[in-house]
């Protein structure tokens, strides 16, 4: 090392070096850096701390601010339409995520099965709908789901008896068809991560078990759950975290009457009504301050229910092995 | 997988298929309906049962979306907002990523932790002060003010810093100092061709993540001269009585870029989510 600076300072020396290599390096460094952390302060962390600041105050965007201490706060959490937006995305949040790990776990898992052949075609295609925007999402699946009698879901259910329903209007309703969006648009994404994780699963395990006599179902749960569990947990974090924003597919299935109405409206649709049709900047930056400690909470809950205790020595194992 | 270890088709793996097939079938039935309603006229959506087969009314149904929204100038914005903003979290990100690979400086893992910290902050939190910040600075309204707030990506800095130090070898910058190149150089001329790989990954993150996102450009973009499709097409479901083959015909013309991007590096989109998200 010592050396080839002392080759390169040499070489170096006609050209009159004023900075010596390794101060010239640290300069560089700080520079290449420095992009990312200016947009970093103007847009992240200026943004964060003002909106934490923002939630002690009285603001309707314009004018003066006014010190208010905790009242946005309570406002907020005496507001029943908080509390229902709170549980219209917890309900959203469940139903929207929890079939889609299960039915990802299970499609990516018959994918990596030896027998099965056209893997890529169906790859491709259980991953299509991701690439299609929230919005458009919304939009297709707000004309599967309208309140019409002749609806294409009012059909399918009529198939088993069941009579019409005005999705858009009705508490229940409007929660299934905006998690059965949610479901159809990110699947085939949790299967793409599920099966990446499945290909790392060493084959001399399943061959090792299959010779001690374990069934197919056995080497599912014994073998694949486990070593799949870091995989797991990442999707469990990123779902739920992700159904805690939820915002654009209510916004857009309900169209004009979106923040009107209460049978869909998520916490941060609540949020975005406070700041942007009610002025009320204060209050809507307190709802994002709760926002952001009901996502810490429940994604840690959630990411401790699913890693637990035995999480860390798979993990260890799997290093060991790739 | 040695070939030896395939199986024969077995009856076994019938359910298996039937089950991929279905869930294919599912995955590709609203894109096929989005265009089976985009070329029906709106009545047909009163029948019973429901249309399943193309009608007429393609261009129809096309021309009532441009009568709606400015359909073209909505998707010349977004693919201008996506283009820009990819291209400058790039060179944002390459050039952080190899600074934080290859070069030694005071506080840089300090600095390389606190990125892990701004993961972390949901969007949300900074709504209103970013609103607010765009309006003082007269961006409302316009591509700079939508396209702003995409520039702060970090994992864009994980990807290329893992890229760098993994590719490209510490001998090559070595040598290349040797011969008087100054750093500048060394990441144009080195570091830049080999890390092309890993700028189609983050590109396509990117290029999605900012074509496809809501919250921000609903919030911004007040005035059809400067929507984004997303925006153009969240508007097209205002009216209450609404035709629903003018709705999908501009869903569907709004998605056929996608699919046929898509489908051209299918392979790539793929290998971005796992590269993207299981690191």
């Amino acid at each position: 090392m010592e050396l080839t600076r002392a080759k390169a300072k040499d070489k170096a020396e006609p050209k009159k070096r004023k900075l010596s290599e390794s101060k010239k390096d640290m300069l560089s460094g700080y520079l290449y850096v420095a992009p990312f952390f200016i947009i970093f302060g103007i847009i992240g962390l200026y943004p964060a701390i003002f909106s934490i600041y923002l939630a002690f105050q009285k603001w309707s965007g314009f004018g003066e601010m006014e010190y208010v201490g905790m009242q946005n706060f309570t406002l907020v959490l005496q507001d029943p339409l908080f509390w229902k937006s709170l549980y219209n995305t917890l309900i959203i949040g469940v139903m929207g995520t929890a079939p889609q790990l299960i039915v990802g776990i299970i499609l990516a898992y018959f994918l990596n099965l030896a027998v099965i052949k056209f893997t890529n075609f169906f790859r491709v295609t259980i991953f299509m709908p991701y690439i299609t925007s929230m919005v458009a999402v919304a939009l297709v699946f707000g004309v599967f789901f309208s309140n019409n009698e002749s609806a294409l879901a009012n059909y399918v259910i009529g198939w088993f008896g069941v009579d019409p329903i005005n999705w858009k209007t009705s508490e229940w309703g409007a929660k299934i068809a905006i998690s059965l969006m949610v479901f159809w648009r990110w699947v085939g994404y949790n299967t793409i991560i599920y099966l990446a994780g499945l290909q790392s699963i060493p084959k001399d395990l399943y061959e090792a078990a299959k010779i001690d006599g374990a069934n197919g179902v056995q080497q599912f749960f014994h073998i694949t759950i486990p070593l799949l569990k870091p995989f797991i947990v990442l999707t469990v974090f990123m779902s739920t975290v992700g159904a805690l924003q939820l915002f654009a597919e209510p916004t857009v299935f309900l169209g004009g009457s979106a923040f009107n109405r209460d049978e869909a409206m998520t916490v941060v649709m609540y949020l975005y009504r406070d700041a942007f049709n009610l002025n009320s900047f204060g209050t809507a930056s307190a709802t994002a301050v709760l926002l952001l400690i009901i996502i810490v909470i429940i994604a840690s809950i959630n990411t401790w229910l699913t890693s637990g205790s035995k999480r860390r020595k798979k993990v260890r194992a799997k290093h060991a092995k790739g | 997988m040695p070939k030896a270890n395939k199986q024969k088709f077995s009856m076994k793996s019938v359910p298996i298929y039937a089950v991929l097939i279905l869930a294919s079938l599912l995955s590709l039935f609203p894109f096929y309906w989005m265009f089976v309603m985009a070329t029906r006229p709106s009545e047909a959506y009163n029948s019973i049962p429901p249309a399943m087969i193309p009608g007429t009314k393609l261009v129809e149904n096309f021309q009532n979306v441009l009568d709606q929204i400015p359909f073209f100038q909505a998707m010349w914005n977004t693919f201008l907002l996506c283009t820009i903003t990819t291209l400058l979290v790039l060179l944002i990100s390459s050039l952080a990523g190899f600074a934080f690979a290859k070069f030694h400086f005071p506080g840089k893992n300090v600095l390389f932790v606190s990125i892990l910290l701004t993961m972390v902050i949901p969007p949300q939190l900074g709504l209103i002060p970013q609103y607010y910040l765009v309006s003082q600075l007269g961006w409302l309204d316009t591509l700079f003010g939508a396209g702003i707030v995409y520039l702060l990506n970090p994992l864009g800095i994980f990807l290329m810093r893992q890229y760098v130090s993994q590719s490209v070898p510490d001998e090559l910058i070595e040598a290349a100092k040797l011969d008087g190149c100054s750093n500048f150089r060394i990441y144009r001329s080195i570091v830049l061709p080999i890390i092309k790989p890993a700028f189609a990954t983050l590109g396509i993150i990117v290029f999605t993540l900012v074509w496809g996102e809501f919250l921000w450009q609903f919030t911004v973009l007040r005035s059809p001269e400067s929507y984004t499709l997303q925006v153009a097409l969240a508007s097209l479901n205002e009216s209450y009585n609404m035709d629903f083959g003018m709705v999908l015909s501009g869903v569907f013309w709004a998605t056929v870029p996608l699919i046929i991007i898509f489908l051209m590096f299918n392979k790539l989109f793929i290998s971005s989510i796992t590269e993207g998200s299981v690191k």
